[in-house]
């Protein structure tokens, strides 16, 4: 059976109480429990100030963990090939999309039409750090998070070298929330580089779950409410075993009837 | 920059299909390409009166998805089941998952706009609370994965199945995900592919960015007006070369990123050329074995331009490169799949597709650029797709059965 071993190089985190690594690690390991409440726009570093002032929520949560990984990480964004994932993308200009195209889709914002891509981003990102390396963005629905680490792993062994992951969604807005659960923003970033000697990061072994159960949870009642707000949150159960430092195996859904297991080492 | 990946073992294509407006299934799209019968219509979708042409599929409208999918039923699975259903594919694919196994068969299938059409119907009859009708109330179908999660029932699979969302490059990176997964081991055949369909989103948003035509798109004319938006589906069944030997194959595949600007090439086509090296290279072939290109060919003014200049530096002069969107109109996240499955027609029919609604072409254009239909048997074709975002996807073919 097929094995991707990674090693998680970077980590960075945008969600409620939880606005960056070492702040989120020290929650992790069962220091105070976080605010729940959504934390202030961010200003990612690496985006030029005219988009952190116009750009998408999305993007700017998104660019905020992955600039967070890549400076752990030591990595020049310009030269990590980009796994995006997500839900939804920014539910937000869904929102006004539809709104606007049900009153006067003639006045639709040509500006709000290209963000409302689902790759914008992975394309934001990618202007803004001057990456040509290969960028995707995917969704498997509330299995985004397990998803993506799936496609990123690959992507690095693939690749032999290291990669880029965010996953992030945002709150649902307007008639949306009556149909998605989401009630805050999260995103996460890792940069995953194949398991090597001389690479740092703890080591975490890919392998397909080949009975049926249920996803890992966190242990901590904060994490698992989280979990419950935004689908990228299932990403907890995994930063805690990252924060924590002890060796587990967690289980991952990266689909409805695809499951990883991860076997975390530090 | 990059780095220049190693030649990957070819996969054989051993189904393929495509329904768009230039016909249901492979043979009606072959004989839409033999004919030079262009599909586009007068624009008699949106939900206001819009000037342009669109590639629109008729009967969509009566035609449901099967009852146990009545709670994703959209116009955009609609397309799916119809898709699906051409060419014996799913017949083929449903084989293929008891050959191999439900857990063995991967599923990567691109869109751009997914079923964003039935979350547009929503908000047009919200409820007195502000919220959804109660038949709107479903999570998944408001999500960009609600076509694979019908694909991925109709089918049974219990595998990797992703949604890949790259705009107009989706279902072109959807082979190169494949690629990886059987490579890696992962699963034994990938059903891969893409659906879009028409939704005011595309139409009044490409309309607002002043990019759609007011006449059938007109690709590398040098009095190009802009694009046409079509709706397609297509599919294809990837498995390791050994499976058929007589099958096309996929040979090579290769991704990048402009890192230019959110709706416009980079003027260069910088990005273009890496992912036209990178698959040259997982092929490994050199430009000059290329017979056909596929453009990407959109017939917006700064797309065509910065292709033609990109092909004509690229490829020798006897190379046949054409845009087939004169047929489809530009299917945005399904012309990956619909323009791969051009090239395989190209392979296993034995001639190449010219450009519909080309008559001068711009003079950007190298000799390369083929306005009428040439009647020769391409070995190896290479099909482009490029998207918003700058992300660019780069595909390349080879005949069944080469030495």
């Amino acid at each position: 059976m097929s094995e991707l071993v990674v090693r998680v190089a970077g980590i960075g985190i945008y969600a409620p109480g939880l606005t960056g690594w070492p702040v989120a690690a020290e929650a992790l390991r069962g220091g105070a429990v976080p605010e729940s409440t959504e934390p202030p726009r961010p200003a990612p570093p690496l985006l030029p100030a005219a988009e952190r002032r116009r750009a998408p929520d999305t993007v700017l949560y998104a660019a905020q963990a992955a600039a967070e990984a890549c400076a752990m990480a030591q990595a020049d964004p310009a030269a990590l090939p980009c796994i995006f994932s997500s839900t939804q993308g920014d539910i937000v200009i869904t929102d006004y999309m539809c709104s606007t195209l049900a009153t006067a889709p003639r006045e639709l914002s040509p500006t709000k039409f290209h963000n409302s891509v689902h790759n914008a981003a992975v394309g934001y990102w990618s202007i803004a750090t001057g990456c040509r390396a290969p960028s995707t963005a995917v969704s498997a629905w509330i299995h985004s998070f397990g998803s993506g680490l799936f496609e990123a792993a690959v992507q690095a062994i693939d690749d032999a070298g290291p990669v880029l992951l965010v996953v992030y969604d945002a709150a649902a807005a307007g008639a949306l929330r009556s149909t998605i659960p989401f009630d805050c923003g999260f995103a996460l970033a890792l940069v995953l580089a194949p398991d090597a000697p001389d690479v740092a990061g703890t080591r975490v072994r890919l392998s397909a779950a080949n009975t049926p159960g249920a996803a890992s949870e966190p242990t901590l009642d904060w994490a698992r409410t989280l979990r419950a707000r935004n689908a990228c949150a299932d990403s907890l159960a995994l930063l805690q075993a990252l924060a924590v430092g002890e060796p587990a195996t967690l289980r991952i859904d990266a689909g409805p009837s695809f499951a990883l297991l991860a076997q975390v080492t530090p | 920059m990059p780095r220049l990946p190693s030649p990957i073992p070819p996969l054989a294509v051993t189904a393929h299909t495509a329904t768009s407006a230039a016909g249901r299934g492979a043979a009606a799209f072959t004989r839409s390409l033999r004919e030079r019968r262009s599909g586009l219509r007068p624009n008699d979708f949106s939900s206001a009166p819009l000037p342009c042409w669109i590639g629109r599929v008729d009967g969509l409208e009566h035609e449901p998805v099967p009852d146990a999918f009545a709670a994703i039923d959209c116009r955009n699975n609609r397309l799916a089941w119809k898709g699906l259903t051409a060419d014996g594919f799913l017949d083929t694919a449903r084989a293929a998952v008891q050959r191999y196994g439900a857990g063995r068969v991967a599923i990567v299938l691109g869109t751009s706009t997914a079923s964003i059409g039935a979350t547009e119907e929503a908000y047009r009859q919200l409820g007195d609370d502000g919220g959804f009708a109660p038949r709107y109330r479903n999570f998944l179908l408001h999500s960009p994965h609600s076509l694979v999660a019908f694909v991925q029932g109709v089918l049974g699979t219990t595998g990797p199945a992703c949604t890949v969302a790259t705009a107009c490059s989706s279902s072109a990176k959807v082979f190169a995900q494949a690629e990886r997964l059987i490579r890696h081991g992962w699963a034994d055949a990938a059903v891969v592919g893409g659906v879009d369909t028409l939704c005011d989103s595309v139409l009044f948003g490409f309309n607002a960015l002043q990019l759609v035509s007011d006449e059938p798109c007109r690709p590398f004319d040098v009095a190009r007006r802009g694009i046409s938006i079509g709706e397609a589906a297509g599919f294809a069944l990837l498995e390791r070369a050994d499976a058929d030997r007589t099958a096309p194959q996929l040979l090579g595949w290769g991704e990048s990123s402009d890192a230019h600007h959110m709706s416009s090439p980079h003027p260069q086509g910088l990005g273009a050329r890496l992912a036209i090296a990178a698959a040259l290279q997982r092929a490994g072939l050199e430009a000059a074995a290329v017979d056909y290109v596929n453009l990407h060919g959109t017939a917006t003014p700064a797309n065509d331009a910065v292709e033609a200049v990109v092909v004509s530096d690229l490829f020798p002069a006897v190379t046949r490169a054409s845009s087939t969107k004169g047929w489809t109109g530009h299917t945005l996240g399904a012309a990956g799949i619909v323009e791969a499955v051009a090239c395989l027609i190209a392979l296993e029919q034995g001639f190449m597709p010219g450009t519909l609604n080309c008559s001068e072409p711009d003079p950007l254009c190298g000799p390369q650029l083929a306005q009428d239909n040439v009647d020769r048997a391409p070995q190896i074709a290479l099909s482009s797709s490029f998207g918003f975002g700058g992300n660019n996807a780069v595909l390349v073919f080879g005949r069944g059965g080469r030495a």
